[in-house]
């Protein structure tokens, strides 16, 4: 079987081959994440509230059907205009009639990843529309022809250099000027001509409310406000998973998503929209595109209870070091190594091996989502669909054949701590040997480990040592 | 179309029977108290980047933000706090549109969360919601007593009253850290935010 071209490993290999850009990128996020555990640790009842949140995610997943009609009555009565996608090309169809039908030549759009999983931009632009991405990252990023590469900072692996290059040709900054603040500024006075000029904003949706009918949008910058308080037509796009069952869940879900995200005690920005304003209209697209599948997954049903934080991101150390252009999906990270592959599990099969199963990202999830076992159960997944590259299906029933044979395993565990002592560099780092490759082997240790732990065990003998204590432990 | 996709949809969700599964209540916990809230206010409205005081009346507010530089050179004001003089006519403004220049909206707001410095404002005193996104600089006067603890304390004040079609929680000015993780305040919205709590 010849899977795609090239997996996240291979990706990845790009990204790391600058190594100083890839030190930078792991330790932007890393400050995010010290951000976030400032903001975790502020609040004592954070543990209850991540379990609130996980249990209303989980009633809301089982009650979906009533719930999305509950909020299709409650948003139709506030005067919203309710539509159902099964997938991304009827979404895309219908957001273009929305647009067609009223003449718009000219969008705003603020940040919205269900877009990008439907690749609304380039539907819009074929049928000659204007479209403008609003958020700062997302602009940077459409100016450039590249996907984002975070959900939360979707320009988080450019460096300021190459901004300034980006807008020295796109709106004539002068050459050579990288300062963020400057930068900003003349995006600022740029988009606020395309705010005034446009006759629509597209929206995503952080969370959609049955009881009420409304929705709530995040953001820091304003963009989404000012693109949905300036043109009359407002288009919000949300995949069905992000309802709530009632309004006062969102006190819940405020207090764990800004903290989870970026750090911060709350979005700038938490706007919350019943109905279209005055002589306006709000349409309100409710996107299946695959997610009925996955909570029909008795192993996977819980990655639909994400709320987009980023928090597993900013956390995973693949991620970090990899970049997330090298996962090649609009959600990268965990949690897109699990959503992924239940789209497409050849296309994505690198990606649930894209992990050290360190459980960093479910210590982190809000809605404690169990990331990593989900991310282990894909890769047996995988192996059960036969979808595993030779090279690793056969190296992993080598390996299980050895570790079924307890003396051949000592035996090979000799010859190995024998080898990387004595055999000459190149016959150790080659390409056959995956793991002499980007990394330097560990010095083997003078005995094995059943060597050490007979003699700890012998040494026991002596009653009062404190050795004994420990051994008699564990 | 869509309505063959709402049905497909709603089917394929009800394939799977709802398992027993409870929601828990999300007002009422043992949540965060602050000591003195106008203190944890002030705190938190700082670090989000936005400017703190705690003066007596409207008057003296005014009085303050006379002596800035920004307000002695600003041509368009929008005030929605009684005392506070403004120069544009939200009522009688057709076009949101024409708010474009506006340098300074002085706003009242419904509830102050002292957890993360949000203030509560609707769509039902302004006419055009866009004033609050498209000022420079915003200024909340905020009366102590609407300030609570948490979000939970907010949104059960919201419960209680009828839902403005828009609404939203302003915490500190606008940012983006989106160049290299540089924090830039002043993205699309408000450049600065001030907040004045006063008596009452």
């Amino acid at each position: 079987m010849i899977a795609k071209a090239k997996g996240h490993a291979q990706l990845a290999d790009t990204f790391t081959a600058d190594e100083a850009r890839a030190r930078w990128h792991d330790g932007a996020l890393w400050f995010i994440r010290q951000k976030r555990d400032r903001q975790a640790a502020a609040l004592p009842e954070w543990e209850s509230l991540r379990e609130m949140a996980h249990q209303i995610k989980a009633y809301t997943l089982e009650n979906l059907a009533d719930l999305l009609e509950q909020f299709e009555r409650a948003a139709t009565q506030a005067g919203a205009v309710v539509h159902w996608a099964a997938d991304a090309q009827e979404h895309n169809r219908i957001v273009l009639d929305i647009l067609q039908s009223n003449n718009v030549q000219r969008v705003v759009k603020s940040k919205s990843m269900l877009t990008e999983e439907c690749h609304l931009n380039h539907h819009l632009e074929q049928a000659g529309l204007q479209v403008v991405d609003t958020d700062l990252g997302e602009w940077i990023v459409q100016l450039r022809n590249e996907p984002p590469s975070h959900i939360v900072l979707p320009a988080i692996h450019i460096k300021k250099e190459e901004v300034g290059e980006t807008f020295h040709q796109h709106i004539g900054t002068p050459k050579g000027n990288a300062d963020p603040t400057f930068l900003t500024r003349a995006a600022r006075g740029h988009l606020r001509q395309q705010f005034l000029g446009a006759q629509a904003g597209i929206t995503g949706v952080n969370f959609a409310i049955a009881e009420t009918g409304g929705i709530v949008i995040c953001t820091n910058e304003g963009n989404a406000d000012l693109g949905t308080s300036l043109p009359p037509i407002h288009i919000a796009c949300m995949g069905i998973e992000k309802l709530l069952p009632r309004f006062s869940d969102l006190a819940v879900f405020t207090r764990l998503l800004a903290r989870s995200a970026t750090g911060q005690p709350i979005t700038t920005y938490t706007s919350h929209f019943h109905g279209p304003m005055a002589g306006g209209q709000l349409h309100l697209i409710l996107v299946d595109n695959g997610r009925t599948a996955i909570r029909e997954s008795e192993e996977f049903h819980r990655s639909l209870h994400c709320i987009r934080c980023g928090a597993c991101m900013n956390t995973c150390p693949v991620y970090r070091r990899s970049g997330g252009h090298s996962y090649q999906t609009t959600v990268p990270g965990p949690i897109g190594s699990i959503l992924a592959p239940a789209r497409d599990a050849k296309e994505h099969q690198s990606l649930p091996f894209a992990c050290t199963l360190c459980g960093s990202c479910t210590d982190v999830c809000p809605v404690k989502i169990d990331l990593h076992h989900q991310l282990l159960a894909w890769r047996k997944e995988i192996s059960q669909r036969r979808l595993l590259p030779a090279t690793k299906k056969y190296a992993m029933y080598g390996l299980g054949w050895l570790l079924r044979h307890p003396r051949l395993y000592a035996l090979a565990g000799w010859m190995g701590r024998k080898a990387l002592r004595w055999m000459p560099r190149w016959m150790i780092y080659h390409r056959g040997n995956a793991w002499g490759m980007g990394r330097e082997l560990p010095v083997p240790p003078a005995e094995s480990f059943r060597a050490q732990w007979r003699k700890r065990s012998s040494a026991s003998g002596q009653p009062n040592s404190s050795r004994s204590e420990g051994a008699r432990r564990s | 179309m869509s309505d063959a996709s709402r049905q497909q949809i709603l089917q394929q969700l009800r394939r799977r029977l709802p398992t027993a599964c409870s929601l828990p209540e999300t007002l009422d916990g043992d949540w965060i108290r602050y000591p003195d809230l106008v203190e944890q206010l002030g705190r938190m409205v700082t670090s989000v980047g936005g400017s703190f005081q705690q003066l007596p009346t409207v008057q003296d507010v005014w009085q303050r933000l006379q002596s800035f530089p920004e307000v002695q050179s600003a041509q368009r004001v929008v005030s929605l706090v009684d005392g506070i003089p403004g120069n544009v006519d939200l009522a009688h403004t057709a076009d949101p549109h024409l708010l474009e220049d506006v340098d300074f909206l002085i706003s009242s707001g419904e509830i102050a969360v002292a957890e993360n410095g949000a203030v509560w404002v609707t769509d039902q005193q302004p006419k055009h919601r866009v004033v609050y996104f498209i000022n420079q600089y915003l200024v909340f006067v905020i009366p102590r007593s609407r300030i609570v603890a948490t979000m939970h304390d907010a949104y059960r004040i919201l419960l209680q009253r009828p839902l403005p079609g828009f609404g939203c929680f302003v915490s500190g000015p606008s940012k983006t850290a989106d160049i290299e993780q540089s924090l830039v305040i002043g993205a699309h919205g408000c450049r600065s935010l001030q907040m004045y709590v006063i008596d009452g």
